[in-house]
């Protein structure tokens, strides 16, 4: 993991055992971008297109997720805008600034390189911030009384 | 939990600190009073091409995001950083860059499977 010394921006930088038609699949279908990012999404991704969905990982409530896509360069690049954290299920964020998500595909040695950047959140207004982390703290609240129960039993 | 509610709360009422931190010379002076501690206005100026007035200036801008305070030691201001803010800030990045670390772990799982 590389870590930045700025507050608006996430790198991170993955090799993945695969070629690099399977990680572009696994990026540009909705269907395959949902099931390992824990969403359901309605729709195909599309360059100009948007496509909405719910959060279905555990500890996330009702959260609906809005992604417009910016770029689709097949099997190469990938670039979307969204909210990030948009936690609270109810309110409307689509005032609010977006951050956006960059994912650049590159094949190597070992299969394929996957690097993704996120970056914007110097305009993510505090509260949200503020939300988020209050929220996940609740998340893993929950997810430590899974573990008491897990090992109790 | 209760540890944080309140915290964060306090938090999103104060100014955008991310938009005051993105300025070379500001994110130079938090760095500075971050690795040095509680620093004069005359130690913070010392040896930088950037003028006294400037410094107080990008400093009030600083203070306003909550980010750093001042106190009078007799003639003299001392600045130091708002650790709290801070904090509040990395914190959520640092959660964020973990959602992904997880997100890409499940990547890895489902295209090499």
């Amino acid at each position: 993991m590389k870590l930045h010394n700025s507050t608006d921006r996430i790198e991170k930088e993955i090799v993945l055992r695969a070629p690099q038609s399977r990680v572009w699949r696994a990026l540009a279908n909705a269907e395959e971008f949902g099931a390992w990012f824990g969403m359901k999404l309605e729709g195909a991704f599309a360059p100009g297109g948007r496509v909405h969905g719910q959060i279905t990982l555990p500890g996330h409530g009702q959260v609906t997720i809005d992604i417009a896509i910016e770029r689709m360069d097949p099997e190469s690049r990938m670039s979307y805008r969204w909210h990030p954290y948009a936690v609270e299920s109810g309110v409307d964020y689509s005032n609010e600034p977006t951050t956006l998500v960059e994912f650049q595909l590159e094949e190597v040695a070992e299969g394929t390189r996957l690097r993704v950047v996120e970056s914007g959140f110097d305009r993510i207004p505090p509260a949200r911030r503020a939300e988020a982390l209050r929220m996940n703290d609740e998340g893993w609240a929950e997810q430590l009384e899974n573990i008491a129960r897990h090992v109790a039993s | 939990m209760s540890l944080h509610s309140a915290g964060w709360r306090e938090v999103s009422r104060t100014a955008p600190m991310f938009a005051a931190l993105g300025d070379e010379t500001r994110l130079a002076l938090v760095a500075r009073l971050s690795s040095e501690g509680p620093l004069s206005i005359t130690r913070l100026t010392a040896g930088s091409p950037v003028t006294r007035q400037a410094i107080t200036k990008h400093l009030n801008v600083l203070a306003t995001a909550g980010l750093v305070s001042d106190l009078r030691r007799g003639r003299e201001r001392i600045w130091e950083l708002e650790p709290k803010q801070m904090e509040a800030a990395r914190a959520y990045l640092e959660h964020v860059s973990k959602r992904w670390d997880e997100a890409l772990g499940r990547l890895k799982q489902f295209v090499e499977e």
